[in-house]
């Protein structure tokens, strides 16, 4: 192992706001938010893509962030749990989630939510199977998912946001 | 305390979204993992490839010339020991590794990245010795021993025996009526053996701690952590620290499910602080060492053999259990103890012989686990209770409700069960009414069914379980008004998603007569300034901690009242509470509020009374014992929470994969507290005992290496494996000591949730079988075996 002293400079949009940084080659986009951004809502499970706990969003698509270099994410717009509220307001889905106990130790939370977004984005009326597909690779130890895809069907019905 | 009149309670029993709600939802809740503290280094470890070996020399000098690096730290001059009941661990292997993945030397650097090249520079010369990977190979004679020094080891005296020169740290001995009496009684005799592997709890949050040696010799402690008080003591313990010096604070926690329990990696960051400089060091396990440097749960072998007369009575029971505690003991000895005192499941056995034996092997060592010894004893105990039935020809649920423990019989340690206690007849009844239980299916229905390539199966399983705690298990809870009125409510124990604090804040509200939203939980706990808890664990978290917020309360109003009882010349007696107000009872237009009061009464001359409110409240464990070290008679169980699942699935012939249809559960909560919460607890519970069920399982290569450590070689379930629909029935009969009559019920969903589908499983293809997990590869070679008993 090496320790990687390049240096490139990116640039980035998280949650709408632009930002210019200097990063290592080898430091992921997880790092990246957590560490340089300090954005920490963001969450790491398991460092390789097993879990989900990473999971943002990047131009529009999902992905867990510690398998996505800092580098690769140059000219992309990235959106995380920080931007999901706006100020005091709570998004249907965030209100769903603590309605129907979607949430118990939280750690889940924040990478669950932003898959379940997505896919409201993406199709905001989804059948139950579509919910299943949409979470099936964010890892949840505490729920047992069925609060968390009850949570997600409630806002469904409703209409998104 | 029991409700008399459901139909007034205002905030107990309803569904109350959690006090933290917002946080977690919004990604602001702050975990330990999230934390950088100024000046703060990172740690990473240098574990050993090897199952047991003898650490012959460790050469560090080229990882300390590394830029960065600050400390650089062996077994060697670390002379402290570690452990709960028996002090067996030293806090980085010395002279032996006892277990692939156990750490042996240490680094802290100014990043991850440095740290871990220096642990790759460091050159470790190992001695390979045979390991010991079987409890039943362990405890022969002439087995290698994990422990040569076992004799000289320090250990809770009174409670635990380990045994110098083997591979024993503790036998846990039942002993109740006359074995051999029981047997002649016996019209038949049925032997049975089952095997549970170990298995991890996967806590989304790997453990993680930050630790910092202060001057003075003090010491702060941030920690991912069920227990600050526990962490405290032992650390303190272990390095002869006042308790008043170290201070141990638990922010959010992002799952434990036990195995944050004790103390972890809190000894190894101090002295990596220590000899950093007294600069704060963090230290958090990787995926793949949360699974094999981390303790687990135990393995179990368990044999039965049990005695019936014709018309169905359970005349004796023997058990022999053989826990795989792995290379130290920390809870495995009372993980053995619970599950022998619990060993016969909720039924009555008049003549019950038990032999817990928890045994050293050289696995990564196990820990607490949600249920605590009892998924694991009731997997045999219940696929047991079916087995006899059958031999019996008899209905496997009317067998059980011959011998379900009923209001006046004794369990197998001498308590007698009382009108406090549940009906686990209900939770049966519940259960098996769901499911529409009518039977077990024939032989030739099976074979017709077969034919289409898919077959159903029905079962059900009971389950129990009690607190394992010491006798003296005590809480404090304290309630600071601030001067608008509201009330924060100060507790030790930590939630971790349980929802404990959203409860104790319902029954805060409850008896103080104030909205809930005016009661608020500061989250982080901290030695220095939240009131004693021994543990977060055990399912005593609500019971305790909420009998303890009802004399908080209580005292709290006391003290209104008395004040208010001055300004409004009346008597104490006279004085009502209401709406945050507290009024005389016979005028309610004369009152005073809250406000008024518990900053101090200041009358319109100026003069003031009183001064700033404080309740408190505390709890102990009331009438427990200690269990006879050659009867294993006492009194251990606090509250005993009683339930049940029902379960329906359908096996694919052609790949063995188990569909679970439906999977009912019901338990005696005594009172529910939070209907949402408690649902929530149920759902999860059986999902992560579905896993244990199903796909988790260590595996280890024949020289002890850990094959199996990450999400893809070891399946937790996903959204995708859940059962097409659930069902909880929360039934009410109350524990009379318990706050509102409430039990815990957090442990309890996973237990017998393994058994359920095992039952079901005969019930579908007519084959027993013995081993967790129920792979679709398990089932799929059965079938092909042509046998009615799988024992592979």
């Amino acid at each position: 192992m090496k320790e990687y002293t390049k240096e490139l400079n990116i640039t980035v949009k998280v949650n709408g706001r632009e930002y210019h940084e200097s990063v290592p080659a080898n430091m992921t986009l997880l790092q990246f938010l957590r560490n340089k951004l300090l954005l920490t809502g963001t969450k790491e499970g398991c460092g390789i893509g097993e879990c989900g706990a990473c999971t943002v969003v990047m131009n529009g698509k999902t992905v867990t962030s510690c398998l996505v270099l800092a580098a690769e994410a140059d000219g992309a717009e990235i959106r995380t749990i920080e931007g999901e509220a706006k100020g005091e307001k709570l998004t249907a889905l965030q209100e769903s989630f603590i309605k129907y106990h979607g949430e118990q130790c939280g750690f889940c939370t924040p990478g669950m939510i932003m898959s379940a977004q997505n896919l409201l984005d993406r199709n905001p009326k989804p059948t139950r199977e579509e919910i299943v597909e949409a979470i099936s690779g964010n890892l949840c130890r505490c729920t047992g998912y069925e609060p968390i895809i009850k949570a997600i069907e409630a806002v469904a019905e409703k209409g998104n946001r | 305390m029991i409700v008399e009149d459901k139909s007034k309670l205002r905030y107990v029993s309803k569904d109350i979204p959690r006090k933290d709600g917002v946080e977690k939802v919004t990604g602001s809740a702050v975990y330990v993992a999230d934390m950088v503290l100024p000046g703060m280094l990172y740690a990473k470890v240098v574990k050993s490839p090897y199952a047991y070996a003898r650490i012959k020399s460790i050469n560090t000098s080229e990882a300390e010339k590394i830029p960065g690096v600050r400390a650089v730290i062996t077994g060697k001059e670390l002379n402290y020991k570690v452990g709960l009941y028996v002090v067996d661990k030293d806090i980085l292997a010395k002279d032996f590794a006892r277990y692939q993945g156990e750490p042996v030397a240490a680094v802290a650097a100014d990043s991850e990245l440095i740290a871990e090249m220096a642990c790759e520079k460091i050159k470790v010369e190992y001695e390979e010795l045979e390991p010991v990977m079987d409890p039943r190979e362990a405890l022969k004679p002439d087995a290698p021993l994990v422990h040569p020094d076992l004799g000289n080891y320090s250990y809770m005296k009174g409670v635990f025996q380990p045994r110098p020169k083997t591979n024993i740290p503790h036998v846990q001995k039942i002993r109740h009526g006359d074995i051999e009496k029981g047997f002649k009684e016996a019209d038949l005799v049925v032997e049975t053996s089952f095997y549970n592997p170990p298995v991890q709890h996967v806590a989304l949050e790997t453990h993680v701690a930050i630790t910092q040696a202060l001057p003075g010799n003090k010491v702060l402690i941030y920690t991912s952590a069920q227990s600050p008080f526990t962490v405290r003591s032992l650390f303190s313990v272990c390095f002869g620290i006042p308790l008043e010096n170290i201070r141990v604070k638990v922010p959010y926690v992002g799952g434990g499910f036990g195995g944050k329990a004790g103390i972890h990696l809190e000894p190894l960051t101090y002295v990596l602080s220590k000899k950093a400089g007294g600069r704060p060091v963090k230290l958090m396990m990787t995926r793949e060492e949360e699974f094999n440097t981390i303790p687990s749960r135990q393995g179990l072998y368990s044999d039965f053999k049990t005695g019936v007369t014709k018309d169905g009575k359970i005349t004796a029971l023997e058990a022999n259990y053989y826990w795989d505690a792995g290379a130290y003991a920390d809870y495995g000895v009372n993980v053995g103890r619970a599950g022998a005192y619990a060993g016969a499941g909720p039924y009555e056995v008049p003549n019950c012989k038990i032999d817990s034996y928890i045994v050293y092997t050289n696995k990564v060592f196990g820990t607490a686990y949600r249920g605590f010894g009892h998924l694991e004893v009731l997997w045999g105990i219940e696929r047991n209770m079916d087995i006899v039935a059958r031999k019996l020809g008899m209905d496997p649920v009317e067998f059980r409700m011959k011998n379900v423990l009923r209001q006046g019989a004794y369990t197998i340690t001498g308590e007698k069960i009382t009108r406090s206690h549940g009906h686990v007849y209900d939770c049966l009844d519940a259960v098996a009414k769901d499911i529409k239980w009518s039977g077990y299916k024939s032989e030739e229905e099976r074979e017709k069914e077969k034919k289409t390539g898919k077959v159903r199966g029905k079962g059900v399983a009971l389950l129990h379980k009690a607190p394992a705690m010491p006798t003296f298990t005590s809480t404090a809870i304290i309630l600071k008004f601030n001067e608008n009125g509201s009330v924060d409510l100060m507790t030790s124990l930590t939630d971790y998603g349980q929802g404990t604090y959203t409860a104790l804040a319902q029954i805060a509200a409850e008896i103080l007569k104030m909205p809930i939203e005016r009661i608020n939980v500061p989250w982080d706990s901290d030695t220095s300034f939240t009131p004693y808890d021994w543990q977060t664990v055990a399912s005593k978290g609500a019971f305790m901690s909420g009998n303890a917020t009802i004399a908080a309360a209580e005292d709290a109003l006391r003290q209104i009242k008395e004040i208010a009882a001055q300004v409004l010349k009346c008597d104490v007696a006279d004085l009502v509470c209401e709406d945050e107000k507290v009024y005389l009872i016979h005028n309610p237009d004369e009152y005073l509020e809250y406000k008024q009061i518990v900053n101090g009464y200041v009358y319109p001359d100026g003069t003031s009374i009183g001064g700033p409110v404080i309740g408190r409240g505390r709890y102990i464990a009331q009438g427990l014992t200690n269990l006879d070290p050659e009867t294993g008679q006492g009194l251990p169980a606090l509250d005993w929470t009683y339930g049940a699942h029902g379960a329906e699935i359908e096996i694919d012939i052609e790949t063995g994969e188990i569909h679970v249809i439906r999977l009912a559960s019901a338990f005696d909560v005594g009172q529910t507290l939070n209907e949402g919460l408690a649902r929530g607890q149920i759902i999860g519970g059986v999902i992560q005992g579905l896993g244990s069920a199903l796909t988790e399982e260590f595996k280890f290569s024949k020289d002890g290496k850990f094959l199996n450590a990450s999400f893809v070689d070891y399946k937790i379930l996903t959204a995708k494996d859940l059962p097409d629909s659930m069902e909880q029935y929360l039934i009410e009969n109350p524990q009379h000591d318990g706050p509102f009559g409430a039990r815990g019920v957090a442990e309890h969903p996973m237990i017998s949730v393994p058994s359920v589908i095992g039952n079901a499983l005969y019930d579908a293809l007519g084959i027993d079988y013995f081993r967790l997990p129920l792979t679709s590869e398990r089932i799929y070679f059965g079938i092909k075996s042509g046998k009615k008993e799988y024992h592979d």
